[in-house]
């Protein structure tokens, strides 16, 4: 039994250093000046922090970082109050017509946006939706739900009915029991959906490169693309750049992983 | 009293808003792109006409397609395989009792917060031609730098690895959820039977876990069929049709040679492909699931 402890400990070092390693090579390529051209491996003489600030001013991040942050908090205040409003119904009733409807959106999860980008793209030029919030907001609202919805149902049904029929005896109505009893229940799959939702849509680069075009409106994966072209000797802006973009994400995740995984434990695999 | 304690009242219809968004957003585009998809459109002009099947006539004389869907599938299932395969390993390695688990179940998840695009850029980095830190390694060797991103037959399978490195940690944690919600009794049952740890595996774990490789599966198969972002980073899709998935080449139409009704033709198949294989694949392992 000991040594199948020295094992595991020795292969789970090993797989914490590969799995490193593309972070440590993001770090070196982004502490190093542009014409510094030692190996990647070398961590740099001197540390320097020029390609951050030339990363920030030169694709206008501080534009980005704004318009990334708008977008994501308004997305996520949707696909929390859309979707677990939604799975209540779907989860506590299961009538003919809920089971439908919850199968009609869970299958919807298996429409990528790209499928239909060409249809969507015209719709959008038609509605005007083109380089606005709202109109990026609701794609990401929409084409989250699906998993909103499959994870907050999934939720709810491991939460004892007795509950519901017990606060009702009490005289609360089903709209205050919901948001009053079972909505402060929801929080640990809230974490979860916030954590997935919140991640996807800061990161989202489909989306923003079709549908967010305009300089001002480039969310920080456009404006770092648009550094990266075949000809760009700036790779160290973008290393900095993406290190910067990578860090809200980042440390939304380890403040929340705790609530993430119980959630995602209740949520997905149990309900 | 009786009907307000059975029915939900008017929370039933909190749905509404949104089936309202989905028919919308999805559904009203996606009937719109079947009706694209027969005509000569190039996504600008007002003036188009119906050209019937004649897109999808064209597709199937379209000598890159093969090489397309080809690559759309090793994406898809490549990582599919991959990213279950090792992360159950990874799962059942960190299930245990070891100190370190909790910092290495968060580095390998790191990769999944990070944007695919940038994940792209950051293997660039590695794999480039001029400067990349695999050539400094391969130049301790050889007297040649290798261009493996301009290989055809080695950048679809770097573009399917990175994939599958990025969102491992996905698969890891669905799993340990799942092996976390097995009861000790089972095991406790098995030993009595005199089973060993192979057996354990076989007829208690790998069971137990099927909800969540059913989840595992259809996520990572709709991801990898639909890859984007990480094929934009690395090789833009090329050289020539090389390492072009159908969503690459669906944006390339589109954007690239302005053919709008055959970029949704693509696009159409491109859905019918993800719609058959993942709807497959949840039939087949929910009647698994059953069984077990």
């Amino acid at each position: 039994m000991k040594t199948n402890k020295g094992i595991a400990y020795t292969v789970s070092i090993i797989i914490t250093l590969l799995h490193i390693l593309p972070f440590y090579l993001l770090l070196t390529t982004s502490l190093k000046p542009v014409t510094d051209l030692s190996s990647k491996w070398r961590l740099p003489t001197k540390i320097d922090f020029s390609n951050f600030t030339n990363a920030w001013e030169g694709a206008n991040l501080g534009r980005a970082f704004i318009n990334n942050f708008v977008i994501t908090a308004f997305s996520l205040l949707l696909v929390i109050l859309l979707g677990s409003c939604a799975a209540y119904p779907l989860s506590r009733f299961q009538t003919k017509l809920n089971k439908g409807v919850y199968t009609l959106i869970i299958a919807t999860l298996i429409v990528p946006p790209l499928t239909i980008l060409v249809p969507l793209y015209q719709f959008y030029i038609d509605i005007n939706g083109m380089n606005t919030y709202w109109g990026v907001i609701l794609l990401h609202v929409t084409f989250s739900l699906p998993m909103a919805v499959f994870l907050y149902s999934g939720f709810i049904g491991t939460i004892p009915r007795e509950l519901d029929e017990a606060s009702m005896i009490d005289g609360l109505s089903r709209f205050r029991l919901f948001f009053t009893i079972i909505l402060p229940l929801l929080k640990p799959i809230t974490a979860t959906v916030l954590i997935m939702t919140g991640i996807s849509v800061w990161n989202d680069y489909q989306f923003s490169v079709f549908f967010l075009q305009k300089v001002d409106m480039r969310t920080i994966t456009v404006a770092l693309a648009s550094f990266f072209g075949p000809n760009t000797n700036k790779i160290s802006w973008v290393a900095a750049g993406s290190l910067l973009a990578a860090l809200p994400a980042t440390l939304l995740y380890l403040f929340m992983q705790r609530w993430f995984i119980s959630g995602l434990a209740s949520g997905a695999v149990k309900g | 009293m009786r009907m307000s304690r059975n029915s939900p009242g008017w929370l039933n219809l909190m749905y509404v808003p949104v089936l309202l968004l989905f028919a919308l957003f999805i559904y009203y585009p996606f009937i719109q792109g079947i009706r694209v998809s027969f005509t000569n459109w190039d996504g600008f002009n007002v003036n188009y006409s119906w050209v019937g099947l004649d897109n999808y006539v064209r597709m199937l004389h379209d000598k890159n397609i093969g090489t397309v869907i080809r690559n759309t599938l090793i994406y898809g299932v490549g990582s599919t395989f991959f990213q279950n395969v090792i992360g159950l390993m990874y799962a059942l390695l960190l299930n245990q009792s070891i100190r370190t688990r909790g910092l290495t179940r968060t580095i390998i998840y790191l990769p999944a917060i990070v944007s695919p695009l940038i994940m792209g850029y950051i293997w660039y980095f590695f794999f480039q031609f001029r400067g990349g830190a695999l050539n400094d390694i391969v130049l301790l060797f050889a007297d040649k730098p290798i261009n493996l991103l301009a290989n055809p037959h080695a950048n679809v399978w770097i573009i399917m690895a990175v994939n599958t490195f990025q969102f491992v940690g996905v698969a890891m944690i669905i799993f340990l959820a799942g092996l976390q919600s097995i009861s000790k009794d089972y095991y406790e049952a098995s030993s009595i039977d005199g089973a060993g740890p192979i057996s354990k595996f076989f007829n208690v774990t790998l069971p137990l876990l099927a909800p969540s490789i059913t989840i595992n599966i259809v996520l990572n198969l709709i991801g990898g069929l639909k890859l984007f972002d990480v094929i934009i980073a690395l090789t833009k899709g090329g050289p020539g049709y090389a390492s072009q998935s159908l969503s690459t080449l669906m944006y390339k139409t589109y954007f690239g040679a302005q053919d709008a009704g055959y970029a949704a033709a693509l696009g159409n198949l491109m859905f019918f492909m993800i719609a058959i294989i993942s709807v497959a694949a949840l039939l087949f392992l929910r009647r698994k699931e059953i069984q077990s």
